[in-house]
């Protein structure tokens, strides 16, 4: 077995079905091939996601996450699941009981539409669009729909005015998001998410061409991944989500297995931003270094997309919430203005010749006003640290 | 320089991630009931009457005064005073309670009972692992539930359990029917007679 | 995760006479996501800002002064405990003081030093629970709470071996305290204290300088110097405003002229200001702890001539107040001779700084109004006593 082999595994096992079907189902069975696993998969990451936020958390607050059910606690989702399917699902009487029905649907639908064109290894992804990546910035805005359905069907003042709050912090925090992925476009020439993959999984020295490596590429990550946490509305952007002391979230009137749906749509969202993340800033599947390139390319995927999640769980222990008119206030004063910046600093990259100057002006000019911006902020409240004085 | 708080930050709990696998300082959890944390001697939960010696009534050492019943300040102890005595430690006939219920759902534990008990008969318990299935009855303990034995408050409260020990005996050493004088010497008949 | 829910019953919308403008009342109920205990807030918001703010309270009421009145002076040391169920023992000191001024009760070295020391504890662990439910309220997921309880639980494991019990201490009698430091309590103390300091640097790296908690707490919920004084705050809240007011330094109560130590002051009076005080306090008290821990001598540990039973002082009054770590805690009583006290009344620090809620909260944001709240430091057991 050659490390060839056991990274097109699933491409050759895949071949291998198809070839045992009459060739008029051929297309319908390849669909279903390529669909179930990602169906398969990223729920159990999910479940594994939420025993791991929450081991993370508890280790972090010096105590033990969940540790009874299964080893190490482990089997902790299933417990979940079964609790959440055995609740009564509570409807209330003056909701739209249809949209109430479709909002966790549509959630969890434009969820899983987003991974049909990641490139989870070589050659394996589901399908390799030339539009690849406007397809997935048009599908993600389908969950801001959702979350609107969700609140404006509860019939109640409080998940109206939460859903709302949620949509105006998911759509400022959209532009952000397209605007630092156009540094890649402009780097690539290309909307497929193959073949930005496949532009950086060329080495140098035996280092990755990763885009993450160039102060644009780094600037547009960071900003990237800002957005993407701010779209999934985790903290320190769940101010529609978590006690959101009086305004309860858009979700509030759901009970049972639909307030799990909600929870598996917003953790499957973000389980594709970072993967576009990583497709483009991250590489994809390539292997950091050439040397290492025998360990499977799906496996590298996986670990960096494990990476990228343990960093959310990271920042969720540790930063408190950002109030609405700051969380705007951040993303059209501070990200959007970085995000032009760094398209500028992208182009120049483009057109200046190879060597240090080209490094030391982008850099220069990404911090720069960066340091502006974020003193431009802080002005308006006049927030320092301060010193006391001690009486007499 | 934005984002510089929020480092320092991250940084910290990173450290408490990664310390909370190395130092115990950092994971303080004792997984109950499996572990339980070592017990402390002064810490009181319910009262409880001690006995000397094997049998619990007639061991018993209260007499019935009534004192922890009035002090205490939300009225659960409920004592019914016997018409009949029985001897004490030291011989004495004392009165002794023919019940003597306290209320444990009442009960707040402030230990008033203990500080005004004069006799030592009433102390302070530590065990927590009451649970009940009724909110009254079974709440409310009786003598025979209350009567602990004087090694058991060793057990618990050793150090102050030795004091009370030492005061005892020192104050029935006090009261104790002294020794009957020892006999003069026998008259020396035999040599008188002799003579 | 758990958020407040309201009936639809619950809401008003009414017309304010003055404008067009339509008013959403709301009402923040009793139970709470957001700690402090039964608490509800019937809030006028337009738009964002709050207009009116009526708060409502009762819900904790248990007749604590007219038990007191059938009570003996000891038998309502107990209940003193459960009125700031957070700092017991600087509630049984009060009590005692009062008492102790009522009867004209000598307390001995021993007993002071010891009051000192297990009161400066107190006052530790309670800014350290604050600030941890502080930073909850924020949304910090439970942290730097975790990490506040952690220190927390140490001092709580000193007062069990002391006392007995780790919250209800009942550790104040009059003339002293119930009894003496059993062995090994003042090295494992000593420890404790040490390892104080270290534990503030660590929140202080964590919380202080991050952005997100400047932005929010910075120019929120605050507080004028006149209207603080004139509405009778006092504590932390007092002090943050630039208001150099501490009974430690003021009545010199026990034998806090023997000790060293400085009173830190705010100068804007908003949310951030309260939570670096609180955090200066907690030093500072590190600092008393280590001086009455050296400077401790042997004696009595309560006034042998005070009885426990039939304690009868004469009739008069008298108004025993402490610098409790919630602000001025005060005891009225009236003594007619007989063994229980004709009038008790307790004064509560946070029922007073919670007056001026409305007027920090006016005009802030929603959002701002828990966190305003977390920085007033109630506790409900002693807003109804």
């Amino acid at each position: 077995m050659t490390p060839d082999t056991i990274d097109q595994i699933f491409v050759t096992a895949k071949h291998w079905l198809l070839g045992y079907t009459p060739s008029a189902l051929q297309p319908i069975v390849s669909a279903i091939l390529s669909v179930v696993p990602i169906l398969v998969v990223f729920p159990l990451l999910f479940a594994i996601t939420t025993v791991l936020e929450r081991k993370g958390l508890g280790r972090i607050q010096n105590r033990y996450g969940p540790n009874r059910v299964g080893p190490y606690g482990f089997s902790q989702p299933i417990a979940d699941g079964i609790k959440s399917l055995t609740k009564e699902d509570v409807i209330p009487r003056s909701a739209d009981q249809v949209v109430h029905f479709l909002a966790p649907l549509l959630l969890v639908l434009a969820a899983f539409l987003g991974y049909a064109i990641l490139p989870i290894g070589r050659n394996m992804v589901i399908t390799n669009l030339n539009a690849g990546l406007l397809y997935f910035f048009a599908i993600g805005s389908m969950v801001e729909l959702a979350v609107f359905m969700a609140g404006w069907s509860s019939r109640s003042k409080y998940s109206l005015l939460g859903a709302m709050r949620a949509v105006a912090q998911m759509i400022s925090y959209e532009i952000p998001l397209v605007l630092a992925s156009v540094v890649i476009i402009m780097a690539t020439g290309s909307l497929s998410t193959v073949s930005i993959v496949e532009q950086q999984a060329h080495y140098t020295y035996s280092l990755p061409h990763w885009f993450v490596f160039t102060p644009w590429g780094f600037a547009g990550f960071l900003l990237f991944m800002i957005a993407a946490t701010a779209e999934s509305n985790r903290s320190p952007f769940d101010l529609p989500e978590g006690e959101s002391e009086i305004i309860a979230g858009y979700y509030i009137e759901y009970s049972g297995f639909k307030f799990a749906l909600f929870f598996l749509g917003e953790y499957l969202g973000m389980f594709a931003t970072s993967g576009l993340a990583i497709t483009l800033f991250l590489g994809g599947w390539s292997a950091p270094f050439s040397f290492l390139t025998w360990v499977p390319s799906y496996l590298w995927f996986f670990l960096k997309l494990l990476v990228l999640i343990c960093v959310f769980i990271w920042i969720r222990g540790t930063l408190p919430r950002l109030r609405q008119d700051q969380l705007m206030n951040l993303a059209w004063k501070f990200m959007l203005p970085m995000t032009l910046i760094n398209i500028f600093t992208a182009a120049l990259w483009h057109f200046m010749p190879a060597g240090i100057i080209r490094w030391l002006a982008c850099a220069a000019l990404l911090v720069i006003p960066c340091i502006a911006l974020s003193r431009g902020l802080k002005q308006g409240k006049k927030l320092q640290v301060r010193t006391y004085r001690f009486a007499e | 320089m934005l984002g510089e708080g929020i480092l320092k930050g991250l940084a910290e709990t990173a450290r408490n991630f990664f310390g909370s696998y190395v130092s115990k300082d950092r994971l303080t959890t004792i997984q109950f009931p499996e572990e339980r944390a070592p017990r402390i001697e002064a810490s009181r939960n319910f009262p409880f009457l001690v006995y000397d010696g094997t049998d619990p009534m007639a061991g018993l050492r209260c007499v019935s005064c009534l004192i922890c019943e009035k002090e205490c300040p939300p009225k659960c102890i409920f004592i019914e005073k016997s018409t009949d005595k029985k001897p004490d430690a030291v011989g004495k006939p004392q009165f002794y309670p023919s019940k003597f219920n306290i209320d444990v759902s009442v009960c707040m534990s402030c230990q008033i009972c203990v500080e005004v008990c004069p006799f030592d008969a009433i102390k302070m318990d530590n065990a927590f692992e009451l649970s009940a299935t009724d909110r009254f009855d079974a709440l409310l303990f009786n003598k025979q539930q209350l009567a602990k034995p004087n090694e058991y408050y060793h057990e618990i409260h050793p150090t102050e359990a030795a004091e009370v020990d030492a005061a005892l005996a020192a104050a029935r050493a006090k009261v104790a029917p002294k020794p009957p004088p020892p006999p003069p010497p026998a008259p020396p008949t035999t040599e008188a007679a002799a003579q | 995760m758990t958020t407040a829910t309201l009936p639809p019953s619950a809401t008003l919308i009414s017309q304010s006479a003055d404008s067009d403008t339509q008013l959403l009342e709301v009402s923040m109920g009793p139970q709470h996501p957001s700690t402090h205990g039964v608490f509800r807030m019937d809030v006028a918001l337009d738009g964002e800002h709050v207009v009116k703010l009526k708060p409502i309270f009762g819900y904790l009421h248990r007749n604590h002064e007219k038990i007191a009145e059938n009570e003996t002076y000891l038998g309502s040391m107990p209940y003193t405990d459960r009125l700031d169920y957070f700092c017991s023992i600087t509630n049984n000191w009060a009590y005692a003081l009062a008492v102790e001024k009522l009867a004209g009760v000598v307390v001995p070295e021993r007993a002071e030093y010891l009051r000192v020391i297990t009161g400066e504890l107190t006052r530790l662990q309670n800014h350290a629970s604050l600030v941890g439910f502080l930073m909850q309220d924020m949304g910090a997921s439970g942290t730097p709470l975790m990490y506040a309880f952690r220190e927390r639980e140490k001092i709580l494991d000193l007062f069990e071996a002391l006392t007995g019990a780790r919250m209800m201490c009942n550790y104040m009698r009059f003339g002293g305290c119930r009894c003496d430091l059993p062995e090994g309590w003042l090295a494992q103390a000593k420890q404790v204290v040490d390892a104080f300091p270290r534990f503030l640097d660590e929140f202080e790296r964590l919380l202080s300088g991050n952005e997100i908690i400047m932005a929010r707490t910075q120019g929120v919920g605050v507080l004028s110097k006149e209207l603080a004084i004139n509405a009778g705050v006092t504590g932390p809240m007092l002090r943050a405003c630039g208001v150099n007011y501490d009974l430690r330094k003021v009545d010199k109560y026990g034998i806090y002229d023997r000790f060293n130590f400085r009173v830190p002051l705010g100068e804007h009076g908003d949310v951030y200001d309260r939570y670096m005080i609180r955090l200066l306090e907690m030093r500072e008290s590190v600092g008393i702890l280590r001086q009455a821990m050296r400077d401790l001598p042997e004696g009595p540990f309560t006034d042998p001539k005070t009885k426990v039973r039939n304690f009868r002082p004469k009739p008069g009054e008298a108004y025993g107040r402490i610098e409790a770590p919630k602000g001025e805690l005060g005891f009225y009583l009236i003594s007619d001779g007989t063994p229980n006290p004709y009038r008790y009344r307790v004064r509560p620090p946070s029922l007073i700084n919670l007056t001026v809620l409305e007027d920090m909260c006016l005009g802030q944001n929603i959002a701002d109004v828990v966190i305003i709240l977390g920085s007033v430091d109630i506790v409900m057991g002693e807003v109804d006593r």
